[in-house]
């Protein structure tokens, strides 16, 4: 039990792991760089929502331990965000800066992916021990961006989309239920 | 008439000297291994027996001096919503379409309307191939090899009347070979259209075959449109209907969206969509994007088509 908390979080990686050899071995199919930059995009949306299952799953099981895994799946989310917005950067535009800016100017799906990028920055950055301590309770407010970054994240699938909504409207569902159990529990004990 | 060459192609694009050497061997041993084969087979025929070939098909009419896309990339990854809207699904999904028998409606402003089979409308065509560049306004592209004839030689056949302006074309509405169809992605059957100058010009094709090989369903089989100015969702797939028209027909991704999808959709670097940024594009196969070139790189043949129209306007 103590091991699988402490190295549990590497069974994280797999998806990563399975990039690079696909990678390696050229069976991400005809149009590799799309397909690493949207199977990390899409891992780092279902980290982001796992790390906000845990506080209902919390309530739902009344098991504390949950908490324990928040962390580590908020900076698999972060990871993999940084995976794909390094993809794009390189894979996409091979560092330049000049077409990153054009684009943020002019497609509405990076401008907002990157104001999401921007929001978990200081999350990942903040979640050492050192920095909890530091920042005391600005700490929870600080992570409460958290929530501002998941609807830009679903914005920015919604808005890269062609025609076929399902998949973003499938994840969107999925965080209305997580933040509408926010919403609930907020009301039903008067936290506020 | 061996060759139909268009005179303005720059020498670039055209058959290097060698192969033209070799297809010059190769047009005079068939045709002593039988005068007029050429034109007596039936390119279906193989089609029946469940081969791939394509019977007489004359090499390099059109040829580019640029790496081909494979074969498996090029019928692996396309878009054809009505076999699902992931770009593998088609492949996966192609055996529900059925392409035989066919046939397709040619009506409107036409001397002689009517519906003929696929047999009979394909009979008078020698085929040929083209290798011609593929931009789809998903930034991507590909080189891809049709197998085909000139859609001016077919609109001929059926003598467009003095009021015609437009050619409107329909893919088969049949939710139950194009499953894709059951759900309202986009306005269906898909339709799409052409101006008749560009629908008569010698680069506007019609395909039923690629890499030497009958069209794969997932490819637009067993008749699709190609226009390789254009962004690739104007060249529709498995034809039915061919219109002659006095008024510009709706296009499926135009009624869309008309503000992402022009009904012109010439390939322009200098016009952006919202979601593709259309100065680069991803040649599949390569690594790093490269530059998109005005009307795909066929400026010099159709600029022409377009004078003193506001491009930025009429995207
Ligand atoms: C600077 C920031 C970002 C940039 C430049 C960016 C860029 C992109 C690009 C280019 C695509 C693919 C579009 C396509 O294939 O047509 C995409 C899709 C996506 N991105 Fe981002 N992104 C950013 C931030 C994020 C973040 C922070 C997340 C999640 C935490 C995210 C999640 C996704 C998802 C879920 C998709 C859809 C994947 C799919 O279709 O399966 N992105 N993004």
């Amino acid at each position: 039990m103590q091991r699988l908390q402490r190295y549990g979080w590497l069974s994280g990686l797999i998806p990563l792991v399975w990039l690079v050899l696909g990678v390696w071995q050229n069976t991400l199919g005809a149009n590799p760089v799309e397909r690493l930059i949207r199977v990390s995009g899409d891992w780092a949306l279902w980290w982001l929502l796992l790390t906000l299952a845990i506080s209902p799953l919390r309530h739902l099981t009344g098991w504390s331990g949950w908490n324990r895994w928040r962390r580590p799946l908020g900076l698999l989310c972060f990871f993999y965000a940084l995976l794909h917005v390094t993809c794009y950067g390189v894979l996409e535009h091979f560092f330049s800066w000049e077409g990153i800016w054009r684009d943020l100017l002019k497609r509405p799906y990076i401008t907002v992916g990157f104001c999401a990028f921007l929001l978990l920055l200081p999350l990942a950055i903040t979640s050492t021990r050192g920095w909890m301590r530091r920042l005391g309770n600005r700490w929870g407010r600080l992570h409460l961006l958290i929530y501002p970054a998941a609807l830009l994240v679903i914005g920015h699938y919604v808005l890269m989309t062609k025609a076929d909504y399902r998949m973003p409207l499938l994840h969107a569902g999925v965080l209305g239920g997580l933040l509408g159990w926010r919403v609930w529990y907020v009301i039903t004990y008067r936290i506020m | 008439m061996p060759f139909r060459w268009n005179p303005e192609l720059k020498p670039e694009e055209i058959t290097p000297e060698e192969w033209f050497k070799q297809r010059r061997r190769l047009m005079r041993s068939a045709a002593l291994v039988g005068a007029g084969a050429v034109l007596g087979v039936d390119p279906l025929a193989a089609m029946e027996k469940g081969g791939a070939g394509l019977g007489e098909v004359r090499p390099g009419v059109v040829t580019l001096n640029e790496k081909q896309t494979s074969f498996q990339d090029a019928s692996g990854y396309c878009n054809f919503y009505e076999l699902g809207s992931g770009k593998e699904d088609p492949a996966r999904q192609a055996a529900t379409l059925v392409t035989r028998p066919w046939s397709v409606w040619i009506d409107g402003e036409v001397g002689r309307p009517g519906r003929v089979t696929l047999e009979e409308l394909l009979k008078p065509h020698p085929l040929e191939e083209r290798v011609y560049r593929m931009r789809c306004v998903e930034a991507w592209s590909m080189v891809i090899p049709w197998v085909g004839f000139p859609l001016a030689e077919l609109l001929k056949r059926f003598e467009p009347g003095p009021k015609a302006r437009y050619v409107a074309f329909e893919t088969v509405l049949d939710p139950e070979r194009l499953p894709g169809q059951k759900r309202e992605l986009l306005p269906w059957p898909y339709r799409e259209g052409l101006r008749l100058d560009e629908a008569m010009h010698p680069l506007t094709i019609l395909a039923v075959g690629m890499y030497g090989r009958v069209l794969p369903n997932q490819n637009g089989a067993p008749l699709r449109l190609v226009v390789p100015w254009k962004y690739g969702f104007k060249s529709i797939k498995s034809i039915v209907r061919i219109s002659l028209t006095t008024e510009q027909p709706v296009t499926s991704w135009n009624a869309h969206a008309p503000s992402e999808y022009g009904f012109y959709a010439n390939v322009n670097p200098a016009v952006s969509h919202p979601r593709w940024d259309q100065s680069k594009e991803r040649r599949i196969g390569e690594f790093l994007r490269r530059d998109t070139l005005p009307f795909n790189g066929y400026g010099d043949q159709v600029a022409g088509l377009y004078a003193g129209m506001d491009l930025t306007r009429d995207f």
